[in-house]
């Protein structure tokens, strides 16, 4: 069983989003293990891109900081071989597809694999495209997600039936970022998706705060959580370390009680 | 000529990168268009609005002048810049609005870059009733106040876009967003030849009414076809609508003209196929501008219409195919050829355009008296009249 399998087999993971990169590659890393010491049990790493089309104003800012101060995907991949070596916990990278397509698709997973990255998220690689890119990352043992959105509807089934490790459901219609309430047909979503596949349902967009995590943890198989963490490295910088700990660490007792 | 080998690909070209939320609203599109253009009503209704309210057909224009002083082919100009609001944005946004209309889409948005196509999108959501909200980037809109004003008389929303560059490929992707947003009752009307499947197909084919017109009307007046056809390219929907119908005429050399900014030398430009690689953007593969890391690159062009880093997919695969060529010219080029255009033949062009009669004025030797070449005037030049007066050091503001 991968590490990716045995978070969800474990328990309702919380998945963690931090923009690789802001406010440096180095706090990037102290960030992650942070988030994990405060219970995060998967963490998704954003590598910046210059038009990140699916997010909201906040990781827009993060991945132009992180560009800033000169991230780039090698680092990345240096700093994921380093975690590798004092954590367990699954990793994964979040990212559009052009990063990926210019590094070159052999070239690009066959690093993630000797960095002991387990998988990949790709916003704008829906399932048609997907072909392309799974090839070389399964060639890799590189789990590729898939994504669901509330305006799926009938792709559902076929979107569930190349889906590995988890879904990552999109909550609710728009670009991420943090939202006061959550759109509650969610729950009817990720019905629809258990239906049809025995693979794990995780939940993400517009979720930032207990509540939301509690009331998604209850029908959810895991909570995703991404522009609440990056709010918080935009606001405290490089101390931002101990709040992102103590935030994982609240979100996670939130989850417990649903 | 090699076929699209799968649906919405050009060669390894196209396809359709987008988020799993704009997918379905993408495959709904494309049976509304095929449905459309299947029915004999619809394309009634498109062909009766180009000739009763743009203007249609355009006229093509011997520039005899200009043929005999540059001592190469026979010119003949396609006057795009004649339709109404002087530019060939029209076609393409007359159907996609109709199109929305039929969808039972009650607003439309719009990326704009200098406000062409804003202000076209939004003359077409004017006269169909239909809600419009324009992207503009920041820095475009204060350069563009003219035009925003124009969108804003139309009865259109216009935002300003502050993230990233601020200019035309930010308004993309914040159309985007918006899209990602609300599609249930809003259609993106996109205003290139570009961005995932079907809007370069779809785009094309309501552009190709350019190319159309211009091989009856050349075929008519000269008996033969023409040695070349050139077009300014920024995403390239001029080029493309003018191309498309003498792509199966190999004989016809298709020259599309790219920005080279301050040369391709350096880095302000926005040459995407001289500088460009391979690339995934924007919902398309094609060549972009970008770094080692698949960053796409800031560019820069003195025409704020040909200022986009990328290059829609059927450009992309006609170049590979070695059917169509690109060709970049500068700022300076191009404002030479607006001011000579102006002054042989009385017609003040789209900055945009200036970079086709450029090309022309820089390989008018090649051709002979005998040939006859076609330049797309894709638009008039009066929104870039108070800029090229100021790169001439004339502080003229409109």
């Amino acid at each position: 069983m991968n590490r990716i399998a045995q978070a969800f087999e474990a328990n309702r993971p919380f998945i963690g989003f931090i923009t690789g990169g802001d406010p440096s590659v180095a706090k990037t890393e102290e960030f992650i293990l942070e988030m994990i010491a405060g219970g995060a049990d998967i963490i998704e790493i954003g590598i910046p891109f210059s038009d990140p089309i699916a997010e909201g104003p906040v990781i827009q800012e993060a991945n132009l900081r992180a560009l800033g101060n000169g991230a780039n995907v090698d680092k990345l991949f240096d700093m994921v071989a380093s975690l590798r070596l004092k954590t367990q916990t699954p990793l994964l990278f979040m990212t559009y597809l052009n990063p990926v397509f210019r590094y070159g698709y052999e070239r690009f997973f066959t690093r993630c694999r000797d960095c002991g990255l387990d998988g990949i998220i790709i916003p704008d690689l829906p399932y048609e495209e997907r072909q392309e890119v799974e090839e070389a990352a399964s060639r890799y043992g590189i789990t590729l997600i898939s994504m669901v959105a509330p305006t799926s509807k009938d792709r559902i089934k076929q979107i569930v039936e190349q889906a590995q490790g988890f879904i990552y459901t999109v909550s609710s219609m728009g670009v991420t970022g943090v939202r006061s309430n959550l759109d509650g047909s969610i729950g009817e979503l990720v019905e629809s998706i258990k239906k049809e596949t025995q693979v794990p349902v995780a939940v993400g967009f517009g979720i930032s705060n207990p509540q939301h995590a509690r009331a998604v943890a209850a029908f959810a198989d895991g909570v995703i959580v991404g522009s609440a963490l990056v709010n918080i490295a935009a606001i405290h910088g490089e101390k931002a370390g101990p709040l992102l700990r103590q935030y994982v660490q609240e979100m996670k007792a939130a989850m417990a009680e649903a | 000529m090699d076929q699209p080998i799968k649906k919405g690909r050009f060669g390894v070209h196209g396809g359709q990168y987008v988020p799993e939320t704009l997918m379905n609203e993408l495959l709904k599109l494309e049976q509304a268009y095929t449905q459309a253009m299947e029915d004999a009503e619809f394309r009634q209704e498109l062909n009766r609005l180009l000739a009763e309210y743009a203007g249609r057909p355009s006229l093509l224009y011997h520039a005899q002048k200009m043929s005999a002083d540059l001592g190469g082919p026979q010119i003949y100009l396609k006057r795009e810049d004649l339709n109404h609001t002087g530019s060939h944005k029209i076609n393409n946004v007359l159907g996609q609005v109709l199109l929305a209309k039929r969808m039972g889409k009650t607003r439309v948005i719009a990326e704009t870059g200098a406000g062409q196509h804003g202000v076209a999108t939004a003359t077409a959501a004017a006269l169909l009733g239909l809600e419009c909200v324009i992207f503009m980037g920041k820095e475009d809109v204060e350069r563009q106040l003219l035009n925003v004003y124009r969108m804003e008389l139309l009865g259109a929303t216009v935002i300003p876009v502050t993230t990233g560059t601020m200019t035309l490929k930010d308004a993309v992707n914040e159309t985007m967003r918006e899209w990602t947003r609300r599609v249930e009752d809003t259609l993106y009307v996109l205003g290139s030849v570009m961005g995932p499947h079907p809007f370069p197909t779809m785009v094309r084919d309501f552009q190709s009414v350019i190319g159309s017109e211009t091989r009856a009307q050349i075929l008519k007046e000269t008996g033969s076809l023409p040695a070349a056809v050139l077009a300014c390219v920024g995403g390239g929907s001029n080029a493309m609508g003018i191309f498309y119908p003498f792509i199966q005429d190999e004989k016809v050399r298709l020259i599309g003209c790219e920005a080279a900014g301050q040369g391709i030398e350096t880095e302000k430009h926005a040459a995407t196929i001289a500088k460009g690689s391979l690339g995934v953007f924007h919902g398309m593969k094609s060549y972009f501008c970008q770094d080692e890391y698949g960053q796409i690159a800031p560019v820069y062009s003195i025409s704020a219409g040909l200022d986009y880093p990328g290059i829609g997919p059927e450009h992309a695969h006609l170049y590979d195919s070695g059917r169509a060529e690109y060709r970049p010219a500068t700022d300076e080029e191009a404002v030479q050829a607006f001011e000579y255009l102006a002054r042989t033949e009385g017609i003040i062009c789209a900055i945009e355009s200036a970079h086709a009669v450029a090309q022309l004025m820089k390989m008018a030797k090649e051709f002979t008296a005998r040939d006859s070449v076609v330049i797309c005037l894709s638009g008039r030049g009066d929104k870039d009249v108070a800029a090229i007066a100021r790169y001439r050091g004339r502080n003229i503001y409109e």
